[in-house]
């Protein structure tokens, strides 16, 4: 077993998943079944490979700045979009998203 | 029954003013209500702004003015572009009334380029899926089999050009999202080099996979929407600053003495005999039309699925922490902030999207980050290093889209067979290389098949003329 119930459990907790009863033994069974399948990759001689977090880097693009010049200069420009933002919030209290209480008084 | 309208169809109509864009989105909203109910394809449409699309287009027909490239075509959209104003929702309950206050830079440029917008199309939840059935609005139908799945997820996107509900389509592609839906539903679906189309205002599935393409009935349609939509873009950091060609006179160029690789790893076990026959033939096609065939060794594409798999769930673990209940979205409410956070996201993602969630996060977590999440990084720098040691030797690789045409709904139900059927596609993914599939023949039940072509980086060009010239000298009826 690649998988038990308690780190599906330990799992769910960190992404902030609720999940039913029924839902913790299906994902437990697909998930095991999905990481043996993964244990492949142990087949590989990886020990001299570095590891691809990017696959291109982008050619400088104009304007770049010059230690990084993959990115653009970092210039402040106006964006005044709170008004919209905050319409489509479920619960905002202008300028402020509502949420419940996390501080004791 | 009149031929299916193309860009060049619509734009010599126009001009001769033997239709108005007014009365051409017309009739695409008259075909839509007739057919949108049975295939599902859109989830929204957007009639103001497609009306307000096409006055503009016929105020500088009346003006003479010089018409843009895409003047009065209409586009679809897949619901995971934003779209300003336009309802998207990603196929997903926790964005069901999110309304985009901006453009996707893909959406602005197709808009500056005269398209029209008739809506925004269905796919699989926040783009994972092969299948479309994990759309929380209903699957869609294929229009060639409507018993069948149209593939995922862009699947409403390629069933709306399919069906003659719009001229062409914008669909994203992570792992074949693009390309096998194109295979199933019998239409050309290109996938760019990563990072030729920008991402701004595509809604994140996996940042370093994510790309936008077209849909279109036919590649030089396809060619001109790419035109348009792709160039560098200071929005998005990974967008690269590489010159676009003019996709439409590439596509003219001959591909006598063009070098077709051919990886027997995606000719074995698996491949549905019938498809691997039909692409055989295709490959023989283009023999005659004169490429030389180079028979190839890909040796880690049977890593390419376990690799994807790790790298996109992680990449999506990550870019869906953001659906909260805070800021945008469903919001269910509970006594606490983390129950809040709990319930919002039980309620408002389906499973395959919980399910990759808890994959990706179980990857990167303390004490399996290397053994899955590093180790899969490397097993794609081999991947990615088997493409760049073939095209040292070829100018394009031949493979066929998927392993099989599309399924009947419902057929497949274990998500790890359902991730296997990626096998064909998620290699170039990895790789970031850019890909079509071009329609290659049918089956004896009249189904359609794919035929993939990939291309080395930013060299979108060669994928298109090798199309085009397939399609010229009839692939799709091979």
């Amino acid at each position: 077993m690649k998988i038990s119930r308690e780190e599906v459990l330990r799992v769910a907790d960190l992404a902030h998943l609720g999940l039913s009863p029924e839902e913790i033994e299906t994902y437990r069974e697909q998930l095991d079944g999905i990481l043996s399948y993964i244990d492949k990759l142990n087949e590989l001689e990886i020990a001299n490979v570095e590891p691809m977090s990017q696959v291109i880097v982008a050619p400088a693009t104009p304007g770049a700045g010059a230690s990084h010049p993959e990115l653009r200069e970092d210039v402040v420009r106006p964006c005044d979009v709170s008004g919209p933002i905050l319409s489509s919030a479920p619960d905002a209290a202008r300028p402020f998203f509502r949420v419940p209480r996390v501080i004791d008084r | 029954m009149r031929a299916p309208w193309t860009i060049e169809g619509v734009r010599a109509a126009l001009q001769a003013k033997k239709i108005s864009a007014r009365e051409l989105v017309g009739e695409f909203y008259a075909r839509i209500d007739r057919r949108n109910a049975e295939l599902n394809a859109y989830l929204t449409l957007s009639p103001e702004r497609a009306y307000e699309q096409a006055n503009r287009v016929d105020l500088a027909i009346s003006r003479g003015d010089k018409l843009p490239p895409l003047a009065g075509v209409p586009v679809a959209i897949k619901d995971v572009i934003s779209t300003r104003g336009i309802r998207t929702t990603c196929a997903s309950k926790i964005l069901e009334n999110y309304v985009p206050p901006y453009d996707a830079t893909a959406v602005e440029r197709l808009e500056k380029a005269g398209a029209v917008f008739l809506g925004k199309t269905n796919c699989d939840e926040f783009a994972m899926g092969g299948s479309n059935e994990n759309s929380a609005y209903g699957p869609v139908r294929n229009p060639v089999a409507p018993d069948r799945v149209t593939g995922g997820s862009s699947g409403g996107s390629a069933a709306a050009v399919a069906a003659g509900l719009a001229v062409a389509s914008l669909g994203t592609d992570t792992g074949g999202s693009i390309r096998q839906p194109a295979s199933f539903c019998g239409i050309p679906g290109f996938m760019p080099t990563y990072g030729r189309v920008s991402r701004y205002g595509l809604i994140a599935f996996a940042s370093s996979l994510d790309k936008i393409g077209p849909f279109a009935g036919n590649v030089a349609d396809a060619a001109a929407v790419l035109s348009v939509i792709a160039g560098h873009d200071e929005n998005d950091s990974t967008s690269a600053a590489v010159s676009v060609p003019d996709y439409a006179s590439e596509i003219r160029k001959p591909v006598e003495g063009l070098r077709i690789g051919v990886p027997e790893d995606y000719f074995g076990a698996g491949l549905d005999p019938e498809v691997k026959e039909k692409v055989q033939s295709g490959i023989a096609l283009l023999e005659r039309l004169g490429c030389q065939r180079v028979p190839l060794r890909m040796p880690h594409t049977d890593y390419a699925i376990a690799a994807y798999y790790i790298l996109s769930t992680a990449e999506a673990s990550s870019n869906l922490a953001r659906y909260d209940g805070v800021r945008y979205g469903l919001r269910v409410p509970g006594p606490t902030l983390t129950e809040m956070y709990r319930q919002t996201r039980e309620r408002g993602f389906g499973s395959e999207v919980k399910r990759r969630i808890m994959l990706g996060t179980y990857a990167l977590s303390a004490g399996y980050y290397d053994a899955y999440y590093l180790r899969a990084q490397s097993a794609r720098t081999l991947i990615a290093r088997d493409f760049a040691e073939a095209f040292q030797r070829v100018d394009a690789i031949v493979t066929p889209t998927a392993p099989t045409t599309a399924f009947r709904l419902g057929e497949k139900s274990d998500p790890l067979q359902m991730y296997l059927a990626d096998i064909y596609t998620v290699t170039g993914s990895l790789a970031g290389v850019p890909g079509i599939s071009v329609p290659c023949g049918k089956t004896m039940a009249g189904l359609p098949v794919g035929m993939q072509v990939f291309g080395p980086h930013f060299n979108e060009g060669c994928v298109l003329q090798i199309a085009q010239a397939f399609e010229q000298a009839g692939g799709s009826t091979i």
